[in-house]
């Protein structure tokens, strides 16, 4: 399976400046495990060291949060969009 | 003979009490509304609690003055002493609402706001007396909350209530809006509203949960945009108190983002069934709507959402009269959640 992966500006410089990395895995966990193989750099800044999502971490595929799905374990099929954001305070009225 | 229908008295539950003391008063009891004809399922109901029908017009009226009040509890604030000044973080509703209350109760009130709110929610601000403190569009809702706790920080003469780490926040969703939403729809097995401070889905949500175990509970987001381009390190992200404390992440069942274009045709669209509401209610729809296609066939379902406020304050992003396109990047530059 390959996703395409938006990483947020404060990560691009670990990824060579990259905003959009394509990769190939079979869940979340994979493709994030792939990614830190990949730029080092990237190492227990998503995934903290007890393999964890970092909690100021949001994940969505195709816009829906992984963390309210199976997490890592999260399926990912052929073209989906992986977006890694840091989390803020939203819209908020 | 039949009478002509504009004669007859509307149908449904009547208020017996038609005189109030207190604009205060008018808080809450909001109606709900049946919006199923915009389901594209027909074995899912939709229905929309109209929080624009609030006196200052928005959800954030149940919010504000429970803040107040727990503050006065508290001792916190005294009505009708002299020279009590709070501040607040709000990129609108909440403002105007906590605006109208401390306007009632003598307090004056200083909103640190986002510049890249629509022009209607900052002149409602002024209405109502509040001072403005401007925060940088490019950092939302982000940097109008780091803002206000740098100031509340150096001024601890000033009253911070902090939507977003105080439990008078969710609470009045939990002694309220939940309430009404079980007490009017008891069917329901799903709630689908927007999340910023995550007040009114912590809330209900927990309500629910306590009455139905089942009921599913769907957090919509706008996208974060460009305004998480300015973080530094993903420990500058910031998740509001109260979803930590209260244990959000448990209380949700599904959080997913919608975006502009998504929101604002929906907003239209519930024109369709004479609804005329935020953007935010649109993008809450439109996730309604996601949520009631994914039922299962065969299986039926009852979503209830929050209208969180009227078109009015939107009018001059031409939402609903101008090309979609143009209106769209528009949305994308201004905080409308």
């Amino acid at each position: 399976m390959t996703v395409s992966v938006r990483l947020p500006t404060v990560l691009r410089v670990q990824a060579g400046g990259q905003a959009v990395v394509e990769l190939d895995g079979t869940t979340i966990g994979k493709v994030l495990t792939t990614l830190v193989d990949t730029f080092p750099g990237l190492k227990g800044q998503v995934i903290s060291e007890d393999g964890t999502l970092n909690k100021f971490v949001n994940i969505y595929i195709n816009d829906d949060d992984v963390r309210y799905l199976q997490q890592l374990d999260t399926p990912v099929s052929d073209g989906d969009e992986i977006s890694i954001l840091p989390a803020v305070a939203g819209g908020a009225h | 003979m039949k009478s002509p229908s504009f004669l007859l008295l509307p149908e449904g539950p009547t208020k017996n009490v038609a005189r109030y003391t207190s604009v205060l008063d008018l808080i809450g009891e909001t109606p709900i509304v049946d919006a199923s004809a915009l389901s594209p399922n027909p074995n899912v109901k939709i229905w929309a609690k109209l929080e624009g029908r609030n006196p200052a017009g928005s959800v954030k009226d149940r919010v504000a003055l429970s803040l107040v009040e727990a503050a006065e509890r508290d001792g916190i604030l005294v009505p009708g002493k002299a020279g009590q000044v709070l501040i607040e973080p709000s990129s609108g509703n909440t403002g105007i609402a906590l605006a109208m209350v401390c306007r009632m109760r003598g307090y004056h009130l200083k909103v640190v706001l986002p510049t890249n709110v629509s022009i209607e929610r900052r002149q409602l601000l002024e209405v109502f007396g509040a001072e403005i403190i401007e925060s940088p569009g490019d950092e939302g809702s982000n940097g109008a909350v780091k803002r206000a706790r740098i100031l509340a920080q150096e001024h601890p003469e000033w009253v911070f209530l902090y939507q977003y780490a105080n439990p008078a926040n969710p609470n009045a969703h939990y002694t309220h809006t939940g309430p009404e939403i079980f007490r009017d729809v008891p069917e329901i097995t799903h709630f689908v509203a927007g999340l910023g401070t995550s007040g009114t889905l912590l809330g209900v949500g927990r309500f629910l949960k306590e009455q139905k175990s089942a009921t599913q509970i769907w957090a919509i987001e706008p996208p974060t945009g460009e305004m998480v381009d300015g973080l530094r390190n993903l420990d500058d992200g910031y998740i509001p108190p109260i979803f930590a404390d209260l244990g959000g992440a448990e209380i949700l069942d599904r959080k997913i983002v919608v975006r502009p274009k998504e929101s604002i045709e929906w907003t239209r669209r519930m024109t369709e069934i004479g609804l005329f509401v935020g953007i935010s209610s649109g993008a809450i729809m439109a996730g309604a709507v996601r949520c009631a296609s994914q039922i299962p066939e065969g299986e039926s379902a009852t979503i209830v959402t929050i209208a969180c406020d009227d078109g009015w304050k939107y009018l001059s992003t031409g939402a609903w009269t101008d090309d979609i396109d143009t209106v769209v990047e528009r949305a994308k530059k201004v905080i409308y959640f």
